[in-house]
């Protein structure tokens, strides 16, 4: 299987070890250009600020890229984006952010083959990164068409005893820091990012460690989605490095953490008290069933918000008619 | 009155003043306390009987105004706490989960119908125990309780239409901590949700106010809710913390200080526990220059001196536009003279008893630190009664964003005035707050309501109005001020799991 997800323009190893296309084969070809994997902040597509790369490796022991091995400063620099992003993006048409999905997944939909290619880099089967790319295009679908319709599923207009017109709607939380699925590395990512943005939130997200080609892709994606900079970030790093600056951030309202690592999810609810963070652990979901989707994801990281003002009662009894 | 201080400051002065010391002053109206029963001491509610607790002690709950006892009640150990949880679990396992939805509610209906049967003993111990005016026992406390009851009652066996395309269940036992501020109506806002749903609980009222809870668990043994259903046992700290530690709780609902929210964040890491925390506020009242200024002015009155400022979203902030500034700081030392100060079972008490010695001292301490920053304190010159723990009205003007006066939560009749020119200016400020609870705006002109209350970050607007609450109205908060919602459709969230 293995085999078969290696580029078929002939990879070799190079003398550092990481997989490299000599480009030229005997047939004398032309040299092949890679692409250095970047981080995404604010609609920009630096590499790490501290320079450091990792390498992570496919299950034949194929080295897949110099990834960016992320710090606690790409973070914070991610996090002033998301902040700088969240007024734009929670206060735009309900609408016009569904239109935005769409347009992510009609981008995807276009660069199918590439996602298969970089799913297949990291071990999926050609017929299960198919699957993996044609889910995460109908996710986004599926949460584009939520954006303007949750808000009426969980509001309410509350009939209060006293005089006055009172109703309760959700609102976006703020900036979400999420720990993003690490096995189903593109549809996990897209469906934890969708409803976040699609309730107008904004975050950054931390890729898969082991597969996170796809999560840098999928960035490029955004990039060209007309999604504002800043709305979705993009990490790739270690979780064991980064997992608690993503909960101890004080400009952070929400944190999700995909993973079942108990010593990680206490210590997520430890600190998230340090700004009252809502925390929630997606560790049970399956991602390619019908569970992995529902507007509850959205209401999540939504907030309540109700509001009166008072009815004026003066003209006496009697209907209006 | 306050006779002669009043009349030396109206002589120095050039400035024309609203005089008060006139003969025309209201004569007592004091509430008869024979109309309440209160029992000498107190057990633990626990499995539908009154025990003592496993140490044997008592601790005493005083009258706020006069400093005399009520009163006294056990102290709830940790083993009590323990008999407690058991309780409510095998009343959840054999009776409660089991019980039909419809049967559930006629039980909670049964309860708000016993409230208000003998709302006028609920309101009297109230003000006795707690030192708020009767008038708001009466008018407020008492009957929004009862009422929460009948709502959620109505919940019970209809849940499946509250949440689309999910099945709701239970959680199981619920652990409960309320604050001192409104001790019954906390007691009615946890309580009520929680059975509703099909939970049992054991609660906690708080160390200074347990009266009016312990009534109402005579209440629950009068209606004959199945033993267990609700606990309710009395204690301080150590109570509250046996409570959130105990591993056969599934729900932790708290309401009360920030600080203690974290704490309680921080200790059921790690286990299954889900929570709701209600905790502090620093409401930003915003006035702008085109707002009924009367109307205005009065609902910054009920924003902060409704049950003496202890209220976690209370409009402890008030923001006026400079161009009125002047005018509104007027109006509100004038209405601050004109309120009545003094023994909370008189009917026409306005500010009652700070609740205990513990929080005057707070509210002195930040009656120092204004002063100190450099804010300008004006009191109502009310003479105080002797005994008691007492507070005028007080208003700070000069007050900067950052002073700690602007920032930290007081929890007292005290007002921080400060002032802005634009609109932008005042969502920023506003909204410069780790609380987020709720938040005042007062305008005449729609459009810019809708502007400032989709902008205010905090979980309940009041435009035009102040310090409004109602059983069907979701309340909560974004940020510090905590996370999950009472009241409402929205309340119920907090106390069941939802099945795809």
């Amino acid at each position: 299987m293995a085999k078969d997800a290696i580029n078929k323009e002939g990879l070799t190893v190079s003398e550092n070890g990481v997989e490299r296309s000599n480009g030229i084969d005997k047939s004398g070809k032309r040299l092949e250009v890679l692409k250095t994997y970047k981080i995404y902040i604010g609609g920009q597509f630096p590499r790490t600020e501290s320079g450091r790369y990792y390498i992570p490796v496919n299950a034949a022991g194929k080295k897949l890229a110099n990834v960016c091995l992320s710090s606690r400063k790409d973070f914070r620099d991610a996090v002033i984006a998301a902040r700088g992003a969240a007024g734009g993006w929670g206060g735009r048409a309900a609408f016009n952010r569904s239109q935005i999905l769409y347009r992510m997944a009609e981008m995807l939909e276009g660069r199918k083959a590439q996602f298969i290619d970089e799913l297949m880099q990291q071990d999926a089967t050609k017929a299960k990164a198919e699957k993996e790319v044609n889910l995460a295009i109908d996710r986004l679908i599926y949460y584009a068409g939520w954006c303007d319709k949750f808000q009426q599923l969980f509001s309410a207009v509350n009939p209060v005893a006293s005089s006055h017109f009172n109703f309760s709607v959700p609102e976006p939380t703020g900036v979400v820091s999420v720990i993003a699925p690490q096995q189903d590395s593109l549809l996990g990512l897209v469906s934890v990012i969708a409803p976040v943005i699609a309730g107008g939130n904004t975050c950054v997200v931390l890729a898969s460690e082991t597969k996170p080609l796809c999560a840098v892709t999928f960035a490029e994606v955004l990039n060209s989605s007309d999604l504002p900079g800043g709305v979705v970030n993009i990490l790739t790093g270690k979780i064991s490095e980064l997992a608690s600056w993503f909960v101890d951030h004080m400009d952070v309202n929400a944190t999700i953490y995909c993973e079942k690592d108990s010593t990680i999810q206490k210590m997520m609810r430890e600190k998230s008290a340090l700004n009252l963070k809502r925390v929630f652990f997606y560790d049970k979901v399956n991602w390619y069933a019908s569970e992995g989707e529902s507007p509850y994801f959205i209401m999540d990281t939504q907030e309540i918000k109700t509001t009166w003002h008072p009815v004026e009662n003066i003209a006496g009894a009697g209907g209006g008619y | 009155m306050p006779a002669t201080k009043q009349k030396k400051a109206v002589r120095k002065s050039n400035i024309v003043k609203l005089k008060f010391d006139t003969s025309w002053a209201y004569d007592p109206a004091p509430e008869s306390k024979s109309a309440a029963t209160i029992k000498e001491r107190y057990d633990l509610f626990i499995d539908g009987k009154w025990q003592p607790s496993s140490n044997k002690k008592y601790f005493a709950t005083i009258n706020p105004a006069t400093e005399g006892k009520l009163s006294e009640v056990a102290e709830a150990t940790e083993a009590d706490v323990d008999k407690a949880v058991k309780a409510a679990r095998h009343a959840y396992e054999s009776v409660w989960k089991k019980m039909p939805a419809k049967e559930r509610g006629k039980y909670i209906f049964r309860i708000a119908r016993m409230i208000q049967e003998k709302a006028r003993e609920l309101a009297i111990i109230e003000s006795l125990d707690g030192g708020k005016p009767i008038r708001e026992s009466r008018d407020f406390d008492v009957p929004t309780a009862a009422n929460h009851f009948f709502y959620y009652a109505g919940w019970a066996d209809k849940l499946e239409y509250a949440f689309p395309n999910r099945t709701a269940e239970p959680l199981g036992v619920a652990g409960q901590i309320i604050p001192w501020n409104f001790p019954l109506l906390m007691a009615a806002w946890k309580i009520a949700p929680a059975i509703a749903t099909g939970n049992t609980v054991v609660l906690k009222p708080a160390e200074t106010t347990p009266l009016t809870a312990l009534k109402l668990a005579e209440i629950i043994e009068e209606s004959d809710l199945p033993p267990g259903v609700v606990n309710i046992i009395t204690g301080a700290g150590a109570t509250g913390a046996a409570i959130v530690n105990h591993p056969d709780i599934n729900k932790i609902a708290f309401t009360g200080s920030t600080d203690v929210g974290k704490i309680i964040q921080r200790a059921i890491a790690g286990t299954d526990k889900k929570a709701t925390l209600e905790l502090g506020g620093k409401a930003a009242n915003i006035i702008f220059e085109d707002a009924p200024l009367d109307q205005a002015v009065e609902g910054v009155i009920i924003g902060i001196y409704f049950n003496q400022g202890h209220v976690c979203c209370a409009g402890s902030r008030l923001y006026v536009q400079e161009s009125v500034a002047k005018q509104v700081i007027r109006k509100l030392k004038d209405r601050i003279e004109s309120l009545i100060v003094g023994d909370p079972m008189d009917k026409n008490t306005d500010i009652g008893a700070i609740n205990s010695k513990q929080q005057l001292e707070t509210i002195h301490k930040y009656l120092k630190i204004g002063k100190q920053e450099g804010a300008e304190m004006y009191q109502s010159s009310c003479l105080l009664p002797g005994k008691g723990f007492w507070c005028r009205p007080t208003l700070f003007t000069n007050v900067a964003q950052s002073n700690r006066i602007a920032q930290e939560e007081i929890f007292g009749p005290v007002l921080s005035v400060l002032t802005f020119r634009t609109d932008d200016e005042v969502i920023e400020k506003a909204n410069n707050s780790p609380y987020g609870l709720s938040a005042g705006v007062w305008t005449d002109k729609g459009s810019k309501i809708f502007n400032m209350t989709k902008r205010m970050r905090a979980g309940v607007v009041w435009a035009n109005t102040f310090n409004k609450f109602d059983p069907t109205s979701p309340f909560g908060g974004y940020k510090e001020s905590g996370f999950g919602r009472e009241g409402g459709l929205h309340g119920l969230l907090p106390y069941l799991a939802l099945k795809a």
